[in-house]
Parts: C-alpha cells; structure tokens; sequence
C-alpha cells in the first residue's frame, strides 16, 4: 500500500508554514515520502524548513508575494519534481483557482475537488445547497448583498442583531456582529476590506451575508471524510464556543453541550452535505447549536484540513493527514468512527492575554510540555522571531483523557508547564479558562470570553 | 501635546488623517495591521494633528512614535 502511494504522491510539497506544514511534514515522512517546504525570507529559520527534506524559497515575507503566490509555489513544485501538493489551512488551501492550477499541472490535489471548494467557498452558495439538501440553516440573505442599502433592508428583514460576513472569507476574518443600522454600516465595509486583504480573494464588488445572529450559541463542528468509493463518513464533532474575534481559542470532543439525539443529527446532516457536493478527502461542516432547545443551523462547510483536527484525532486515534493523502490517491480505506476519551485544544497565540492584541517578538525561552495524553503541535522553537506578517499561533496544545474531568486536569498541568518567553502570548488566558465556572462545568457559549472581559 | 506610540511591531497599512487636521478624542489616526488583524490607533483627547511619523507600508516597532496631538 505504501509503495502505491509513493508512486503516486511523493515527493509531496507542502504549501503552507508554521505548524501545519510541520504536522504534514510529520505523516509524509512517517509513510515514507520525501516532503518539500516552501518558505519566505521571515520563516527560513523555522522547524518546518529543517524538517523537511528539502526546502525552497519562494518570497519576501508579504504573504502575497510568497505563500499566496500560485506561480511560485508551482513553480517550486516542479523545479523539485513534486507530485502532489498539499496546502495545509489558510493562504492557498480553499483557492479554486489554484486547486485547478495544480492538476492542470499533472500534480495530485490533496484536497477536495476545485468543484466542491468553489459550491462550498461561497457561504451563500453554500447555504442555499444545504437547505436543498435538507441541512437546516439559519434566517439570512439568499443573494449576495453587494450595497449598504441592500443590506440595511436585509436586516430590517431579518432583524437585529444581525452577523455580517464576507461571502467569501474564512477564519473569521471580515465577520462582525451588528446590532443596529449605524454598526451595520461599519460591518459591511470591514467585511469586504478584509476578504479582499486576507483571504487573496480579488475584490470585484463587496459581496457580504447577512445571517440572523444567535446569542448564546453553541459551535459546534462535524468532521468528515469523503471516500473516493463515494462514502462520505462522520468521525465526531467539536465544539469550538470558545472564541475571541470570532476566531477560535480553544476546542474539544466530544462537545460538553449537546445530547447524543442532537449529535446523532449533527452527524447525519454533516454526511448529507458532504454527499450533496461529492466531497472527497477531510472537510468540516459548521454549526451554531441552540443548546437550550438543543437545535442547529448550518453555517459554513471548511473545505480543508482545519487548525483543530488533533482533537479529532486524539479522540478517534486516527491520523487524518494520512486519510487525505490515501484518498488523494485513490484508495477507500476502512474508516470505523469510534470516539474514545476527552480532547481539549488550545491554541497558544502570540497575543497580550488581556486584550488579545498581536504580540510579535523574538522567542528567548521555550519549553513544550510533554507526557502521557499530552500533544503539542508547534510552529517555533527558542531563537525563532515571531513577525508581524502571518497569523499569531504559535502552538496548539492538545490533552486527552478517559473524561472531561481528566482532560481538564491535564491542561492545567500542561498550561503550567508551557514555557513561551519573549512574545506575549496567551497561556495566562489559558489558565484562567481552566479556572472559569462556565467552561469547567461545561455550560459556556461563544460569549463566554466577551463575559470574562466584561 | 500628546505622543501616540506603537503599542506593538506592526505594518502602516492606512493612514487616515493628515498633519494639521483637527482630531475628536476616539477618532482614528491610523489603521496597523500586524498578524491579520486591523488596529486602529485613536487620537485619545481632543486637538490638532501637529506631527505624524509614519507612512503607509512602513513597519514600526512598539514605542515607536506616530503621532503628536497638540
């Protein structure tokens, strides 16, 4: 099996740095595949670049002169005689131009089908296919609002408050929340600044969506895997409420918020949106859950491996990278979801832990914690210098237990030990999560970090 | 006078207002830009923009003077 897939895929570039490319980096190797970085002149001292087997500069540090940069990564990928590419999550990994790109190159696409990645990559799109496909979703726009007059009577419609996203952006970025006409002004030029800027997506016209907006909501996700025999499979959800900017902070699984009727059809609806696209290869489905009246609407489906998949894999003991590269390659593996354990991940940002402003600087001291259940997935190492051009996560750290309870105690442990000195970083707001009523018992929403900074 | 300072490393991406403009206490001098995320900097008291130190695309690092209110 394993000769297949080194004929098939290897060498393997990974298009992307940091810690994913390192975690890729990991199962390429561990299969038996020569792994290629891409790097820019900020990253060339990176653990990514020296655990590769070969490296490749493709750029200054401005990330749309390097990672964002089609040609080039192409261009690396044939100079090093690459034969598939995986891009890891963000910069070029939903891009359907690119996707496109590298199997008119002759290349293997880790990832979903640029068909897939275009229905699902526009959240309008996306919203209206799931509703055909029996995926409820929540109140909102069924056209792409494109003027702030559209978008005032949209919400009038709809009802304050209301979230205002780019209908094409991911991450968070470019979401805002919007509570009356004067707010929703400021949402919509923010949400189509920020698509344009972050995301590499051209600016033709600001084209935002406006979703009614549930306070007190759960988030909740549902991982799949689609198998080129057609199968598409669940392997879990993870609730992902603890959120600051709407970007993540910590996840876990299984979530300590929903009843397992409502998992049971989470995970049903996640498969019928997988099977709706013809998804192939790891994406996730994206839920807002009513906990009081255990509900859920649909949000947004990632078309990509995603920040918090170690959660999944801690809980299923499954390597999903893996999975990606197999079905790349054509094979249907045998997938048994079977959730054993308690994950907990936490991302550890280079931000002040008060406010949560970025905080680069140059690493002095750092120490991963380790031991039984405990998993760190890094991007840096001591002497690197974290800069201001790409994202703050520094590392995610990740513990398992037989429960919830253990896992908690694992990730005080484990907090504690983290030692991050020269940036700020967020590991003292990790701390005091795990001292927070609402998340230890389990009771939380995505509210919870506005509350705890109230 | 008041001296506005970087509070971090981060790229000028926009500046908004120019030497000589009149500024409102929470009005915003100029937007940085540093790990994907956009920081305003505001004017924090009322008064007139009498030197302003950065340029769009410049990186500055924290301490680093932007503007002087007076």
């Amino acid at each position: 099996m394993v000769g297949v897939l080194i004929e098939t895929l290897g060498p393997v570039l990974v298009a992307n740095r940091g810690e994913i490319a390192r975690r890729v980096i990991r199962t390429v190797q561990r299969l038996g595949l020569r792994a290629i970085a891409v790097h820019s002149e900020a990253d060339g001292d990176l653990p990514f670049v020296r655990e590769a087997d070969e490296a490749v500069l493709i750029g200054p540090a401005n990330p749309a002169q390097s990672y964002l940069d089609a040609d080039k990564v192409l261009e690396a990928a044939r100079a090093t005689g690459a034969k598939a590419i995986h891009p890891g999550y963000g910069f070029l990994a939903e891009n359907v131009a690119f996707a496109r790109a590298v199997i008119d190159a002759g290349l293997v696409w880790i990832g979903p089908s640029p068909e897939a990645i275009d229905k699902m990559g526009d959240k309008i799109n996306a919203r209206n296919l799931m509703e055909k496909a029996g995926v409820p979703v929540a109140a909102g726009t069924r056209e792409p609002v494109t003027d702030l007059s559209l978008a005032l009577k949209a919400a009038d419609a709809i009802g304050y408050p209301v979230m205002v996203k780019a209908a094409g952006g991911g991450g968070g970025i470019g979401m805002s929340v919007a509570h009356d006409d004067e707010g929703l002004a400021k949402a919509f030029e923010q949400a189509a600044r920020a698509a344009a800027r972050f995301s590499g997506d051209a600016l033709d016209g600001p084209a935002v969506l406006l979703e009614r907006y549930i306070e007190r909501a759960r988030h909740v996700e549902v991982q799949i895997l689609g198998l080129p025999d057609g199968r598409v499979v669940a392997l879990g959800e993870r609730d992902c409420s603890v959120q600051r900017r709407h970007q993540k902070v910590v996840e876990e699984s299984p979530s300590p918020g929903i009843t397992p009727e409502l998992r049971e059809r989470m995970l049903a609806a996640a498969v019928r949106a997988g099977e709706a696209v013809g998804y192939l290869g790891a994406g996730t489905v994206e839920c807002l859950v009513d906990a009081d009246r255990q509900d859920f609407v649909f949000l947004e489906m990632n078309t990509r491996l995603q920040v918090e998949h170690p959660v999944t894999e801690l809980v299923t003991g499954l390597d999903l990278v893996e999975l990606q590269l197999r079905v790349a390659a054509g094979e249907s593996p045998e997938v048994r979801p079977a959730s054993t354990g308690h994950a907990i991940e936490f991302r550890v940002y280079a931000e002040d832990p008060r406010r949560f402003l970025p905080g680069p600087g140059t690493i002095t001291a750092w120490v991963e914690p380790g031991g039984a259940g405990v998993r760190v997935d890094s991007g840096y190492a001591a002497g690197n210098t974290v800069t201001p051009f790409y994202d703050p996560l520094l590392a995610k750290l990740c513990v398992h237990g037989e429960t919830r309870a253990e896992a908690l105690e694992k990730g005080r442990k484990a907090v504690d030990a983290f030692v991050v000195e020269g940036p700020k970083n967020n590991l003292p707001f990790c701390a005091e999560l795990l001292d927070n009523a609402e998340f230890v018992t389990g009771v939380y929403d995505t509210g919870l970090v506005g509350r705890m900074r109230a | 006078m008041a001296e506005v300072r970087a509070e971090m490393v981060a790229n000028v991406w926009k500046v908004v207002v120019k030497e000589g403009d009149t500024v409102s206490d929470g009005d915003t001098l100029v937007i940085l830009e540093s790990m994907k995320m956009e920081i305003p900097v505001l004017a924090e008291e009322e008064g007139v923009v009498a030197q302003l130190k950065v340029a769009e695309g410049d990186v500055i690092q924290e301490g680093d003077l932007i503007a002087v209110i007076q």
